[in-house]
């Protein structure tokens, strides 16, 4: 999230229950009493109590009338509740939810815990951690990238492309530049190749909507506030998606030249996408972006006499802040530079798969 | 830039170092930000102290270690340190650097109780 634009909001996803509402859920007993996992339980015996259920912890209540019961909550938060009740009757239930927590594609089961930041959960919540006897300052070498948890979304996804031979872009780029329509006339060229298209913006789902009117199945991701997508929603929409061997996966990002160059998606390449009424000093505004970028397509070429536009001095400062990057001159509405695109991103998939080349 | 998602990073780290290593209170968290990380140390100051409430790490103090910026000239194809991201080659003055270090933002070490 941006101080600046404020993100981070609840995404939603296409197709996608929201995951993040804080809720309760609650599991039906063999005796019928009902074990609320926010944590209430309601017994037949008519009480109820109420404690509040965190990961990693250990509770230990006990009732004067105690009966015992055991729960055994298969999932693998190592708590460690024990409730002694002694009036008589003993039960014991079993919720037999598993949190497999393979760490690349956690939580798909329906429920979700309530947490601070539910994107990048990995069922380490924020939880009690105080622990008797422990009172000295001591100092912990950590030495963990901020990001690590992005990181390891990003590799699973990574994962799935090269098990489906496919190659992801990770299209950047500010508002306007002329992703979309790029990216429609990309799909009309390639005719029958199989892609699939993820649109990232904050509201509406406009731009899926016509990505979907040219026959590509596509997913919108609303980010809400937020200004970036990451590798964890990437991951959710790649579910949905079902991408077929051979993909070409074009993912869209928020137009915004900031917040995106950090946030690997596992995609194979950035394609940051620069319109020619931009003004030929953008790159160096905003170097991170194109220095992320593999390759800039400098966009809307066609009207590059009536805005005055110096494209050798766009390529000239694309080069300043990435020697390294390439660059395509392109009017996806007149289909100038179009086939040099497609070239482009042909030769990429055909590098990628073939590791001699590479 | 996008600074409340690193302090929420942060506090995933910390709460997990909490459990693995039995603390209950963090006094000084070391982080190290390259030069070219693109993060604004005012803004990340904010966040985590917004973000850290109710963590161990509330009231905790944000020590930030800058690293350096590395660049390869392409000019004279020698590894540089710059301060900004512009600057030319401190070796040959030539102008096509592409930044090769300084992108890092990692949590080095906590001091706890």
């Amino acid at each position: 999230m941006c101080t600046v634009c404020g993100c981070g909001d609840t995404p939603k996803i296409e197709g996608q229950a929201n995951k993040t509402e804080p809720h309760t859920h609650s599991h039906p007993h063999e005796q019928g009493d009902v074990h609320q996992h926010a944590h209430e339980h309601a017994h037949a015996d008519g009480h109820s109590h109420s404690h509040p259920h965190e990961h990693a912890h250990r509770h230990d209540h006990s009732h004067a009338h105690g009966h015992a019961h055991e729960h055994s909550h298969d999932h693998d938060h190592d708590h460690d509740h024990s409730h002694g009740h002694e009036h008589g009757h003993s039960h014991s239930h079993d919720h037999g939810h598993t949190h497999a927590h393979n760490p690349l594609h956690p939580h798909h089961h329906p429920h979700a815990h309530s947490h601070a930041q539910p994107l990048l959960h990995f069922g380490a919540g924020a939880a009690g951690v105080s622990v008797a006897g422990m009172s000295q300052a001591r100092l912990i070498a950590v030495e963990t990238d901020i990001l690590a948890k992005n990181a390891v979304y990003a590799q699973g996804n990574r994962r799935v492309l090269r098990a489906m031979d496919s190659y992801a872009i990770n299209l950047v780029s500010s508002p306007g530049s002329g992703k979309t329509t790029l990216l429609c006339k990309t799909i009309e060229a390639l005719g029958d190749t199989p892609l699939a298209v993820i649109e990232g913006d904050q509201q509406t789902s406009n731009d899926a909507d016509r990505i979907r009117a040219t026959g590509a199945p596509a997913i919108q991701i609303n980010t809400g506030k937020g200004c970036h997508l990451d590798g964890h929603m990437v991951g959710q929409a790649m579910d949905q998606l079902r991408l077929k061997p051979n993909s070409f996966l074009f993912i869209e990002n928020v137009g915004n030249l900031v917040c995106p160059a950090a946030f690997d998606l596992g995609e194979d390449a950035k394609v940051a996408i620069l319109s020619i009424t931009e003004g030929e000093d953008k790159p160096l505004k905003y170097p991170d972006m194109f220095t992320a970028a593999r390759l800039a397509i400098l966009n809307k070429v066609d009207l590059a006499d009536a805005c005055g536009a110096d494209l050798d001095a766009y390529e000239a400062n694309l080069k300043r802040v990435n020697p390294a990057i390439e660059i395509l001159r392109v009017s996806a509405r007149t289909g100038e530079g179009m086939p040099a695109w497609l070239d482009w991103l042909q030769a990429q998939r055909i590098i990628k798969s073939s590791p001699q080349l590479a | 830039m996008h600074e409340m998602s690193l302090a929420e990073g942060m506090r995933e780290i910390v709460v997990e170092q909490a459990q693995r290593h039995g603390f209950s209170h963090v006094r000084i968290l070391r982080v190290e930000i390259g030069r070219f990380a693109g993060v604004e140390k005012e803004a990340l100051a904010f966040c985590f102290d917004v973000v850290m409430r109710g963590s161990p790490a509330e009231s905790a103090v944000l020590e930030m270690i800058d690293l350096p910026g590395r660049a390869q000239c392409f000019d004279c194809l020698q590894e540089v340190d710059i301060v900004d991201r512009l600057d030319p080659c401190p070796l040959c003055g030539g102008n096509r650097l592409l930044p090769v270090g300084g992108d890092e933002m990692r949590i080095k070490d906590m001091e706890v109780s």
